[in-house]
């Protein structure tokens, strides 16, 4: 392959020790079959459960060229998270996804060729079109989803089938532009990421993915977030 | 503009349009006649949006792919990791 790109997954954690090392292996296999020069960050928010120590030992078995450790002290959010570990990205695109085992790595292959074929700037995966979906929501957690999801098109119009998930592709310097020009925190920053990126007329492709719900571990994200969507909401339909 | 800026400027076209109908502003037979209509088309519309809406919605929840095959999938690659990993001296902690 005569692509000089590389590829920097960030891959933020928080208890996620049981899931680490299956993302890994999954990431490594499938980056591996793909061809294409990647390296992977963990960013670890001193997460009490051991995840650390388990990339240590990730770390071993696959060599510094491929995992990188920037591990930070406490519990500092996701959105810092992946500020940190721009920061310590060699490659000229970024790749985020979550650790747990939602976003299976055998997409990243067709998120790179989509990247190529349109020169996008970013690459989304999308729960809500053509092959995508869910497992594992019952028909609370999918209705409320598909409503959210069609006010959310109806008021703002982005243009982007899922603004809430979070498995994307971003050219480097696109993406630290948008973190900049965002202020939302938690969840809600990625909506708020791909809904301004419209505003300032970056080139966006879809993906279908399929979104397992988490096996191991618990969590993070608390009762609190239909009031945090409606707030970001209502925020973005004001402000953009 | 704004989306909000947007909205208001739809809504207040509209809405001008509506009222200029209604106060026959705009000379008009069909006004006469429907008059009623006329008069309730707003909530008439919103009414028939709300519909439309609720709709799209529950047709998305029911054709929403639940994604049985990837779910056994990932579980079989889960337990191939496993297996692999170990082969290779990672020690998964016990808990
Ligand atoms: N470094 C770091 N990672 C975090 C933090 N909060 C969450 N994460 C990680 O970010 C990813 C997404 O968080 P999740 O808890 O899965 O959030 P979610 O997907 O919205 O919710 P569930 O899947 O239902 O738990 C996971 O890999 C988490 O381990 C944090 O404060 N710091
Ligand atoms: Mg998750």
């Amino acid at each position: 392959m005569a692509s000089v790109d590389k590829y920097s997954i960030l891959l933020p954690t928080y208890n996620e020790i049981d899931n680490l090392p299956i993302i890994i292996w999954l990431i490594i296999k499938n980056m591996n079959a793909s061809g294409f020069s990647y390296e992977i960050i963990i960013i670890d928010d001193g997460s009490p459960d051991g995840t650390l120590e388990a990339a240590q030992q990730l770390q071993k078995i696959y060599g510094e060229d491929k995992i990188v450790l920037k591990p930070r002290e406490k519990k500092l959010g996701l959105g810092s998270a992946y500020i940190h570990g721009i920061k310590h990205a060699t490659g000229n695109f970024i790749i985020i996804m979550d650790a747990d085992l939602s976003h299976h790595p055998k997409f990243i292959k067709e998120f790179i060729e989509t990247q190529k074929s349109h020169n996008y700037d970013i690459v989304t995966g999308t729960r809500y079109k053509g092959t995508g979906g869910v497992h594992g929501w019952d028909f609370k957690r999918k209705l409320i989803s598909r409503g959210a999801n069609l006010l959310t098109q109806i008021l703002l119009r982005p243009g982007v089938s899922d603004l809430t998930g979070s498995f994307r592709l971003y050219k480097k310097d696109i993406l630290e532009d948008l973190i900049k020009s965002c202020v939302s925190k938690g969840y809600v920053f990625q909506m708020e990421m791909i809904v301004r990126a419209r505003q300032k007329n970056y080139t966006i492709g879809e993906v279908p993915i399929t979104f397992v719900d988490r096996v191991y571990g618990e969590s993070k994200l608390g009762g609190s977030e239909i009031v945090q969507f409606a707030t970001a909401l209502l925020y973005l339909f004001a402000t953009t | 503009m704004t989306k909000l800026m947007e909205w208001i400027f739809v809504a207040g076209a509209l809405g001008a349009i509506w009222l200029a109908l209604l106060t026959n502003k705009i000379e008009n037979i069909f006004v006469k006649d429907y008059y009623q209509l006329l008069l309730f088309s707003p909530i008439i519309f919103i009414v028939l949006f709300g519909i439309y809406a609720l709709i799209i919605v529950l047709y998305r929840v029911f054709t929403f792919n639940n994604c049985n095959e990837a779910a056994d999938e990932l579980q079989k690659e889960i337990q191939e990791a496993k297996v692999d990993l170990q082969r290779q001296g990672f020690y998964f902690k016990e808990h």
